[in-house]
């Protein structure tokens, strides 16, 4: 007690300031799906750029209706990017040659019902892209899976009028055959083992679309979305628990099924390289306002996560469950938060 | 019975107490039925007959129920009205009476019936009873029939679909299709719809009687504060 009563003098400089903002954080984001998305054309077309378009477009209307509706100054909410990383969530997530109304739809829903009606960025439970996915799936099931096929599978190029033209009016261009679109990778494995063949049948069934490990461009989508999740981890946008926990489980998963049994469960880096598995690592699950907050509670979490999209994924009935698996386990992140709390500097637990 | 007395309890049972949309009682057969407009209008009926039934009944016998075992009472009471209904449906409604299945049963446990008997029947006149029974009702079938149809809308695009069930044969023509769209919202008429569309009723009810109140308050000197002073005075 020297020091004139203050008992707890303040440290010396210098102080470290992590100069974080909602805006930088969105913006980091923004800047490591650039990639994927680059990617994501060269592989599936430009179908993704323009349903990416029409989201954003969605988005703003709707971000500014609800906040002017909700009496919320319009301008720094608007201005804080979060609704872009909704958007730009989603529009990974829905088929590209998709119909131009699926996509906006997708966004209302994921915003008024998944963020506003909640009251707004920091209050919703749950993730409003994957709650927007989620609806979709479940209210358009025949739209939401036939997914654009590379076109170095399908022998077809779509050009950027192309893909305008089956988004806005649902018909192919004179002269090409409807054959752009079809099953995913993921889709394939289920229905091919539930039709009695094994995961070296359906794997091996054409090494244009399989490349022996998973389906061609998805690998390379996955690829880019863990360089830009790399990029996230490096400028400590994200925590590394996230990623660690949910694809540590998953291989961890895959790998015990598929030395028990080969012929039926499929390797791990299917797993890791297929579907939505990367951008859910470092894009989706890592989302602050809905993860878990305490460091052993997003290992929790991720790891939660990594086992529903598993089982999800090898006995559920849709062919990926990404979106189920992160909405499920946003229902225990009060729970675990509560009971991962760390023991604070001073005191006994 | 006065006349005011009559408004005042047909008010709260259509609107100010109304069981759905504010003491969000009978959630479980409102939630389950509702897919369409038809079959939230069948069990808002069935529910209605029941809940005027037992409330007369109740009232009826209210000098002679001992405190101490009054809900076995009720409930043998409401248990009885429901079999008949249960049965007057299965002979003449069969297929509605299929499709409701189990939730006209188990209008039995639907707290809105137990508890009008419990807060209103139990204390009030025979004639009283049968109004409040009838505008609880009502305003219960109401909100189950606005749900229904508007689920019904969002997934098949159509309304009073299926209306020759309640209605004979003859009302198979009222079926309205709005729209040859078929892409209709699937998540509608799943269980989730059920609960998205009841909160943005309830939200709907709040918004206008927070809007009456705002216009009630924001002209005090003009109307109403003249004609009040002197009153208090």
């Amino acid at each position: 007690m020297s020091n004139n009563g203050n008992l707890w003098p303040p440290a010396g400089a210098p102080f470290t300031h992590a100069d974080a903002s909602v805006g930088k954080v969105m913006m980091q984001v923004q800047i490591a799906s650039i990639l994927p998305l680059l990617v994501h054309i060269y592989y599936f077309g430009w179908g993704i750029a323009v349903q990416w378009m029409l989201a954003m477009m969605t988005g703003l209307v709707v971000e500014y209706a609800m906040l002017h509706l909700r009496g919320r100054p319009v301008k720094p909410f608007l201005l804080d990017g979060s609704a872009v990383i909704t958007v730009t969530g989603l529009t990974f997530c829905i088929p590209p040659e998709s119909p131009w109304w699926l996509i906006v739809v997708g966004v209302s829903f994921a915003l008024i019902f998944g963020k506003h009606l909640y009251g707004g960025l920091g209050y919703n439970p749950f993730n409003p892209a994957m709650l927007g996915y989620a609806f979709l799936l479940v209210s358009f099931p025949a739209e939401m899976t036939q997914w654009t096929l590379p076109s170095a599978v399908s022998g077809h190029t779509l050009s950027i009028m192309d893909s305008m033209i089956k988004i806005f009016t649902g018909h192919l261009p004179q002269g090409l055959i409807d054959q752009v679109t079809g099953a995913t990778p993921l889709d394939h494995v289920k229905t091919g083992l539930h039709n009695g063949g094994t995961v070296h049948d359906v794997l091996s069934h054409s090494q244009t679309i399989w490349n022996g490990i998973a389906g061609h461009g998805w690998i390379q989508v996955n690829i880019a979305f863990m360089l830009g999740g790399l990029y996230l981890l490096w400028t400590r946008t994200i925590r590394w628990q996230y990623p660690v926990g949910f694809l540590g489980t998953l291989a961890l998963l895959a790998w015990i099924f598929h030395t028990i049994d080969p012929a039926h469960y499929a390797p791990p880096l299917f797993h890791l390289l297929s579907g939505g598995t990367m951008l859910a690592a470092f894009f989706i699950i890592t989302d602050p306002v809905t993860a878990a907050a305490t460091p052993k509670g997003r290992l929790i979490y991720a790891m939660g996560i990594g086992v529903l999209v598993y089982v999800i994924r090898t006995w559920g009935g849709y062919p990926d469950g990404i979106a189920f698996a992160v909405l499920l386990m946003n229902i225990f992140v009060p729970l675990i938060d509560q009971y991962t709390q760390p023991r604070v500097k001073g005191y006994s637990k | 019975m006065t006349l005011e007395r009559l408004r005042e309890i047909v008010y709260e049972g259509l609107w100010n107490n109304n069981q759905a949309l504010v003491a969000l009682l009978g959630l479980c057969p409102m939630l389950a039925v509702t897919n369409n407009a038809i079959n939230g209008l069948g069990l808002g009926i069935a529910t209605l007959v029941v809940l005027v039934v037992s409330n007369v009944l109740v009232s009826l016998i209210r000098a002679h129920v001992p405190r101490e075992v009054r809900i076995p009472i009720f409930i043998g009471i409401i248990a009885t009205a429901v079999t008949i209904i249960d049965m007057v449906m299965d002979a003449y409604m069969h297929t509605l009476h299929g499709i409701l299945g189990i939730f006209i049963p188990l209008i039995v446990t639907n707290c809105v019936i137990l508890g009008r008997a419990e807060a209103f029947a139990s204390r009030n006149p025979v004639l009283e009873s049968a109004v409040d029974g009838l505008a609880m009702g009502i305003g219960f079938l109401i909100v189950l029939v606005v749900l229904g149809g508007m689920r019904e809308l969002l997934a098949q695009g159509t309304l009073l679909d299926q209306a020759e069930l309640l209605f004979g044969p003859t009302a198979k023509a009222w079926t309205l299709h709005l729209t040859d769209n078929p892409h209709g919202v699937l998540l509608a008429a799943l269980p989730p719809g059920a609960f998205l569309g009841l909160g943005i009723l309830v939200a709907i009810k709040q918004w206008i009687e927070l809007r009456r109140e705002e216009r009630l308050h924001a002209q005090p000197q003009a109307e109403n504060m003249p004609s009040h002073e002197p009153e208090k005075a």
